[in-house]
């Protein structure tokens, strides 16, 4: 069940010069949110930015009521959210969308490129948590935005790359010596990043015949399925993204790839 | 304790305050948030004979106080919301109407007659305005004839109240409004989306897939607002007044300038409950000014 509410900013902290984690309080005890899921944050006071915006769920801590956002600052909105202090709060329409499917078997590979690592944390732990171990790769252009790793490392055997070489592999994430393999260990892919670098992945994962799940970003007015402007092409024709995703299966869209 | 009833002519509303086509769903996106039989009336997204996919993505643009769509009519089709979608909203304690569509006047006639069994509709909106469609839609919303042409034919096909919704993008809204009127609209809602278009400067590219699209939201309030005050001036049929309606004191102008209700649109994606509190503030206004009754204050602008 969708809820909105008034949540009360509990942190926010930057990780580097334009990426940072807004950590939201609840007002009554949180639903169970799942992995993959988002939530539209309404952006106050900014005569500029008429609708929410949407972020994926990062991480939620059940003791403490708060649900977490990984926001880079890529516009009037996100700037906005980053001046957000602890005598703020914030209206939240949540959780949204579709969630990951979890898989029976070990031998998961999550890639995240990006702020497209946002939604894979949630997953990370939740896979822990059904005995799974997974190994997540993550891709930037330099050591500067490759962020969480303790925060992965805890679910995770993390893999990086970076395009400058400054940290991890030198390449793209797609150039990572984990394809390279004569045999690829994973039996699942999980992704979320740029939509070059999904497209990548995922003509990978369908050469090589891996499930591959992947969580799509699309700009949206409502979040919840009324106004249908977020659409992606599908085998069954157009979906929303915000509520028959965000995450899909490569199987089911129509990417040329 | 104020008195919100009103009526469009046989057609009576709790309140004032509905829901605009393209912006509730069927209602079922909402019920999360607030008890949906406290509107006035929702008018469901647009119906057409054939199931539409819609215009590619991108649709959707945000500009400053409003956003620009480029949906085009997707919708499965009026056969498959008669079966599996109608059943479902039927017995909502609210006026559930549908929005109808069509590439030529013989469509419009389909829908309307199938709709027309539904016990549980009691009124239709016939969209002769929408402007993302590249046949139909606006083309008949935007000449004299053409528009008299549609509403009579549907006149004929429906026997419940026939709203017509007008496009702006017109030179005289008032001739099309008594040209509707003179060929049997029982009532007269307006404004539909604005023809707008939004750039990206560093791409040289249109931002919408089909490079012009809808302008709704608070930006087109002041032009919605004279539109509805002309016309209300030029027909004697109720006129229902939308665009960029966003707070209960937006719903008091649009009836002081002559509207018997109203819709809220682009509001709700931004607040699923807005109405509820719309409605409370209505309330609360016509308490304050010790009103009796909203339909006192229907067309009663001072100047």
């Amino acid at each position: 069940m969708k809820k909105i509410h008034d949540f009360n900013v509990y942190a926010n902290h930057r990780l580097n010069s334009d990426t940072f984690i807004l950590e939201l309080k609840a007002p009554e005890k949180l639903p169970e949110i799942f992995p993959g899921q988002f939530a539209q944050l309404k952006i106050n006071n900014h005569p500029q930015v008429f609708l929410r915006r949407p972020f994926s769920i990062h991480d939620v801590d059940y003791e403490k009521n708060t649900i977490s956002f990984f926001i880079k600052i890529i516009g009037k909105g996100t700037r906005s959210l980053q001046k957000l202090n602890k005598k703020n709060s914030i209206n939240v329409i949540y959780p949204l969308g579709n969630s990951f499917n979890l898989p029976k078997q070990n031998n998961v590979l999550l890639v995240g490129g990006g702020t497209g690592v946002a939604p894979l944390l949630l997953l990370s732990k939740s896979l822990k948590n059904k005995n799974i171990s997974p190994v997540i790769l993550i891709g930037g252009h330099s050591r500067n935005d490759i962020l969480q790793i303790k925060e992965f490392e805890k679910y995770c055997k993390v893999l990086i790359t970076t395009e400058d070489g400054t940290l991890g592999e030198k390449g793209l994430v797609t150039q990572h010596s984990v394809f390279q393999t004569h045999k690829f260990p994973f039996k699942k892919i999980y992704t979320c990043g740029p939509e070059l670098m999904m497209k990548a992945i995922g003509k990978f994962a369908k050469k090589n015949n891996i499930e591959c799940e992947v969580s799509l970003e699309n700009t949206m007015a409502c979040g919840f399925g009324a106004c249908l402007c977020c659409v992606v092409e599908t085998s069954e024709g157009n979906k929303c993204v915000c509520t028959e995703g965000p995450v899909f299966n490569l199987k089911d869209l129509k990417w040329q790839i | 304790m104020a008195d919100l009833k009103v009526k469009i002519q046989k057609l009576e509303l709790k309140n004032p305050v509905m829901t605009a086509s393209g912006t509730f769903g069927y209602g079922e996106e909402y019920t999360d948030f607030f008890d949906i039989s406290k509107l006035g009336g929702i008018i469901v997204k647009g119906i057409t004979i054939k199931p539409r996919e819609g215009n590619p993505y991108p649709r959707m643009a945000e500009t400053a106080s409003g956003m620009l769509n480029a949906v085009g009519l997707q919708n499965k089709g009026v056969d498959y919301f008669i079966k599996n979608i109608y059943p479902e909203i039927k017995n909502y304690n609210t006026n559930i109407i549908v929005n109808i569509n069509g590439s030529t006047i013989e469509e419009y006639i389909q829908v309307a007659e199938k709709i027309n069994e539904l016990d549980k509709i009691p009124a239709i909106e016939l969209n002769i305005s929408c402007p993302n469609v590249k046949e139909g839609g606006m083309a008949f919303g935007t000449n004299r004839l053409s528009a008299m042409a549609v509403t009579k034919a549907v006149r004929k096909a429906y026997n419940k109240t026939l709203i017509v919704k007008l496009s702006p993008n017109v030179t005289d809204i008032t001739e099309i409004a008594k040209a509707v009127e003179g060929a049997g609209a029982d009532s007269i809602s307006l404004i539909n989306t604005l023809l707008g278009m939004a750039i990206n400067a560093e791409t040289r590219r249109p931002v919408l897939s089909t490079i012009t699209g809808g302008l709704s939201g608070p930006a087109v309030k002041p032009v919605a607002l004279r539109m509805v005050w002309q016309v209300y001036k030029a027909v004697k049929v109720p006129v229902i007044g939308l665009g960029g309606i966003m707070n209960a004191s937006d719903v008091i102008e649009f009836i002081i300038a002559g509207a018997s209700a109203i819709q809220v649109g682009t509001a709700n994606f931004i607040d699923p409950q807005i109405t509820v509190k719309i409605i409370n503030g209505i309330e609360e206004y016509l308490n304050r000014h010790k009103i009796d009754s909203i339909t006192e204050l229907i067309g009663a602008l001072e100047v």
